[in-house]
């Protein structure tokens, strides 16, 4: 037999782009689980067009899924790829820049003719030259078409359907490429077409001649092996997108707190997969509702909150601002509710598939009136399962509106999450009203922690009226009286602040005594963890501060920050949560690293920006 | 087994809030109305909900000793929907008016309807925004000087039954706020419709519409003006219990008994419960001077109510499913061991 070069690398990042319909969201997903499952540690990012199906083979159509499989922690989807599989001329146009230097380019050369180079806008025969591709880049050209209609002769497929199957010899080629399991990756096909024989077997034939063609032709590149990781602990796992666990914690949370769940939703990019996720949920008796606006989502959720139920809302920035008049009430009103905002790019319509943190300000401050509610961010995509259990938890324990923010790049995005057990979940203990309670109002409450007492309707002897309408704080009639108004204003802003007792304390990564803290909050944590160790790895003159909780703050917020003399808030934003700490916390020295191109941060860029700071 | 029968009095659903709408105006008989109502159906106040949104009439669950819910504005019939998807166990009511139901919450409306969410819908229709004092509302007759309106209101206006058909309502009635005995019976039978009742109730408000309802008001040109809807009785009014309505070449027309050659078996039959919704169309927009304003329920189909259907799914799917908790979901997740 003969050798083949195996290159033994900590981690990897491989990147597929194509057309939207070239199945590279599922190339990726098959990739990265493969990976999972022998024991990698994943993040992914898949990066598509709103448009379902753009022209063929134009730039506006390209969707692109990056996955970093590490044997060590990893943070983010990676930087720059190591192995970039490009289905067409528009997809290296549109990805080149994301290229590591050194790294390979596997591309279809059947589809880099000169009609496949002019859609793409190119003006020569030779896109690399024209982009100016370093030398440095391995380019392994594949008859990726023409060698997926070999593979499939006599199958009896449409050219059509023939053609749908390339991606998975570019799978099979880069499973071999990286020493993938076959058998696992079988595995995966099986459950993904279990219903469509005919489909699975062509799959499954297709990603076996990619691998050997890798194999056989001895393609003149080191393939690479990535050991397991020692950073995850044992356990069992799956590779999951935020928006699924951001579902699954309320389910966890409304089953744990003895409530049914009710999710009133409305479809918007890129949140729908919460209320579908959920939807498939009647078995746990979960109640949603598609409505017939955002406005609905919402009034229904507080319907159902005040009916007895943890309710909850899923939407993104444009939903939330329908919404705001009515987390308005559930602040005037004291009704437990979940608000879910997963963050993309605005104002307006905006960039709906594209990520950022710029709803920040909408959620702490976007309605009428003095009404806070809890505002706090996840930030990963197993997180969020955490991040969405608690939400549930402070809303119904403190009876407010809870509002998590999420974003389009934890929420498509996957990572390996360790599969939970509820009996390991937090208790909740919803406040309802002590059975024994006499002359039950709108505002009754509990006087030590502010928070009213919960009375479900159906219960006998606690009717009451609830409402919108200011309330006389003891009798919970409508009130105009201006000190009371006054007491009733402050008493809600307490309630909120009470929950600072009740979550983690903020903690510091690295040095107290570094030159520069980093302050960051919900998605950006990978990225900023990745720059913080790097520059530690020298000089150790960097310490992390990373928040999730942003309403309340921990109630160590300025203890902790008051020890650095310079300080550096990064947020895919102009400067939002910057704005909001120098308002909470008069006279720190904040600088600002802000970027709103509707993606994430790169550690690169963060890490030349902190050198920055640090030599001034 | 012993049952203990339950009964109730108007005063067990009153609260001890002092009613604050404006002497005279039409909505302390739906008030009172209602309370009788809800003791005659004997649900108990702690299994009624009352929701509204925002305007006069959604003030009225402050005066209800039941569990109640004054929202935001136009909001009322989805926050109702929640209630009621969430806790069917509730008899549900939602208070509503003309601006609140059709102007800003024309959307929850409609939508309501096509689901057929058991609720019953008391809609306020005074013809004007009271609250905000005297501007004109979808219901506001064209050219009504208002004062939004100074010159006369350029707008046709919406009827309430016709976008309750239009949305495939179940469920039509229409009452008067002078005519007690008649409006507790139209709400009684809207309390015990399943599915979202509408009960368009024609109040007057005194200080910016006065006299919008003023053709029906009269007690004495009342009965000649007006028509009582009751299904399988004929639709027979008049002073003189005379006056019938017919189909005259596929158009209702008011005939006179024993003028003619008409008999009273010539009179049309009300048949609420027809699915085809033509005839209650019909009746519904009917007019005077040459035809007598229906009062009554119109329309009353049986159809599946949403929060049925949701509930039999949940059954449906739960029977067939291996999850039956979270641990169970997430066992049933594709995994590996690590």
């Amino acid at each position: 037999m003969e050798k083949i070069k195996v290159k033994e690398v900590d981690n990897v990042v491989v990147l597929f782009a194509g057309d939207s319909g070239d199945g590279m969201q599922l190339t990726g997903t098959l990739f990265s689980n493969v990976s999972a499952v022998i024991g990698n540690e994943i993040s992914t990012f898949p990066d598509y067009p709103a448009e379902i199906r753009a022209p063929q083979g134009t730039l506006g159509g390209v969707s692109g899924f990056q996955v970093h499989i590490g044997s060590s922690k990893v943070y983010t989807p990676g930087d720059l790829a190591d192995v970039f599989v490009a289905m067409n001329p528009a997809a290296l146009k549109t990805n080149i820049h994301k290229v590591k230097k050194g790294g390979v380019i596997i591309y279809d050369e059947d589809s880099f003719l000169e009609n496949d180079l002019t859609k793409a806008g190119f003006t020569t025969d030779n896109p690399f030259v024209e982009l100016g591709v370093s030398e440095t880049i391995n380019l392994i050209p594949t008859q990726l078409t023409t060698l997926t209609q070999k593979s499939l002769e006599g199958f009896g497929l449409d050219g059509k359907s023939i053609l749908r199957s390339k991606n998975m010899f570019a799978f099979g080629l880069v499973c071999w490429l990286f020493n993938r399991p076959m058998d696992k990756a079988e595995h995966f096909l099986e459950n993904k077409f279990k219903k469509k024989p005919s489909v699975l077997e062509a799959n499954i034939k297709v990603m076996n001649d990619g691998y050997n063609y890798g194999n056989n032709l001895h393609l003149s590149i080191p393939t690479y092996t990535i050991e397991r990781s020692s950073d995850t602990k044992p356990g069992k796992y799956t590779s999951i997108s935020g928006n699924t666990t951001t579902a699954f914690g309320l389910i966890a949370a409304a089953e744990k707190a003895g409530l049914e769940l009710f999710l009133g939703s409305y479809p918007i990019t890129p949140a729908s997969d919460i209320m579908q996720v959920l939807a498939r949920r009647r078995d746990l008796g979960v109640k949603v509702m598609q409505c017939e606006d955002e406005i609905a989502g919402i009034a229904t959720a507080i319907g159902a909150s005040f009916a007895g139920c943890l309710a909850a809302t899923s939407t993104s920035g444009p939903g939330l601002a329908l919404k705001s008049e009515a987390i308005g009430l559930a602040v005037m009103s004291e009704l437990p509710l979940v608000v879910i905002d997963v963050m993309r790019g605005g104002p307006s319509t905006g960039m709906p598939t594209k990520t950022e943190q710029t709803d920040l300000l909408q959620a702490l401050y976007g309605r009428n009136g003095e009404s806070p509610a809890v505002v706090m961010a996840a930030s990963t995509p197993d997180d969020c399962f955490h991040y969405s259990y608690m939400a549930a938890k402070i809303a119904l324990e403190n009876m407010t509106p809870v509002i998590l923010l999420t974003d389009s790049f934890i929420a498509n995005g996957t990572s390996l999450w360790k599969l939970p057990k509820l009996a390991d979940m937090p208790e909740i203990k919803p406040n309802y009203v002590p059975a024994d309670y006499k002359n039950y109002n709108a505002v009754s409450r509990n006087e030590e922690t502010k928070v009213r007492y919960w009375a479900i309707p159906g219960t006998e002897g606690f009717e009451y009226r609830n409402g919108g309408l200011e309330k006389d704080y003891v009798k919970g009639s409508i009130s105009t009286a201006a000190v009371n108004h006054q007491k009733m204003v402050d008493t809600r802003a307490e309630k909120v602040q009470n929950v600072k007792y009740s979550i983690p304390e903020l903690e510091i990564i690295g040095n107290e005594d570094a030159d520069l803290l980093v302050v960051g909050w919900g998605s950006t944590r990978g990225h900023l963890m990745d720059a913080v160790s790097s520059i530690n790895e020298k000089s150790k003159n960097v310490a992390l501060a990373h928040f999730n909780y942003i309403n309340p703050l921990p109630k160590n917020t300025e203890e902790v920050l008051r020890k650095f003399k310079n300080i550096v808030v990064c947020e895919l934003n102009s400067g939002q949560f910057a704005a909001y700490l120098r308002s909470k916390i008069p006279g720190l020295n904040i600088m600002q690293y802000n970027k709103v191109q509707g993606q994430p941060f790169t550690a690169i860029e963060l890490e030349e920006q902190f050198e920055l700071i640090l030599k001034k | 087994m012993e049952t203990k029968i339950l009964t109730y009095t108007a005063k067990d659903f009153k609260s001890d809030q002092q009613v604050r709408w404006c002497p005279g105006c039409g909505d302390y008989a739906i008030v009172n109305s209602l309370q009788k109502v809800m003791a005659d159906l004997g649900v108990p106040p702690h299994k009624t909900a009352v929701i509204s949104g925002i305007g006069c009439s959604s003030r009225l669950p402050y005066y209800m000793k039941t569990y109640g819910f004054h929202t935001i504005h136009g909001r009322g019939a989805a926050i109702a929907t929640g209630v009621k998807a969430a806790n069917p166990d509730l008899t549900v009511w939602q208070i509503t008016g003309d601006g609140d139901c059709l102007a800003i919450g024309g959307n929850h409306f409609i939508h309501s309807v096509r689901r057929n969410i058991d609720i019953n819908v008391l809609l306020f229709n005074n013809q004007i925004y009271g609250l905000t004092k005297g501007q004109y509302s979808p219901t506001t007759l064209k050219g009504k000087v208002t004062n939004s309106s100074p010159y006369g209101t350029i707008e046709e206006p919406f009827r309430p039954a016709e976008l309750t058909m239009g949305a495939r309502g179940t469920f039509f009635g229409r009452l008067l706020d002078v005519d007690l005995k008649n409006a507790q019976q139209v709400m009684l039978e809207a309390a015990k419709h399943k599915g979202t009742s509408v009960v368009e109730c024609l109040v007057n408000c005194v200080i910016f519409n006065d006299g919008a309802h003023g053709y029906l008001a009269e007690r004495n040109t009342r009965p000649d003006r007006t028509v009582f809807l009751e299904h399988g009785k004929p639709m027979i009014y008049g002073v003189n219990r005379d006056k019938g309505l017919i189909l005259e070449n596929g158009r209702l027309k008011a005939v006179t008994i024993g003028e003619n050659g008409i008999t009273e078996a010539d009179i049309l039959v009300h048949n609420a419960e027809d699915p085809n919704p033509t005839l209650h169309w019909e009746l519904a927009m009917m007019q005077g001077p040459d035809l007598p304003i229906a009062l009554g329920v119109i329309r009353a189909v049986r159809a599946e109510t949403y929060n049925d259907a949701l509930d039999k799914q949940i059954e449906e799917v739960k029977a067939k499913s291996k999850i039956k908790c979270f641990d169970d979901l997430v066992d049933n997740l594709e995994q590996w061991e690590i």
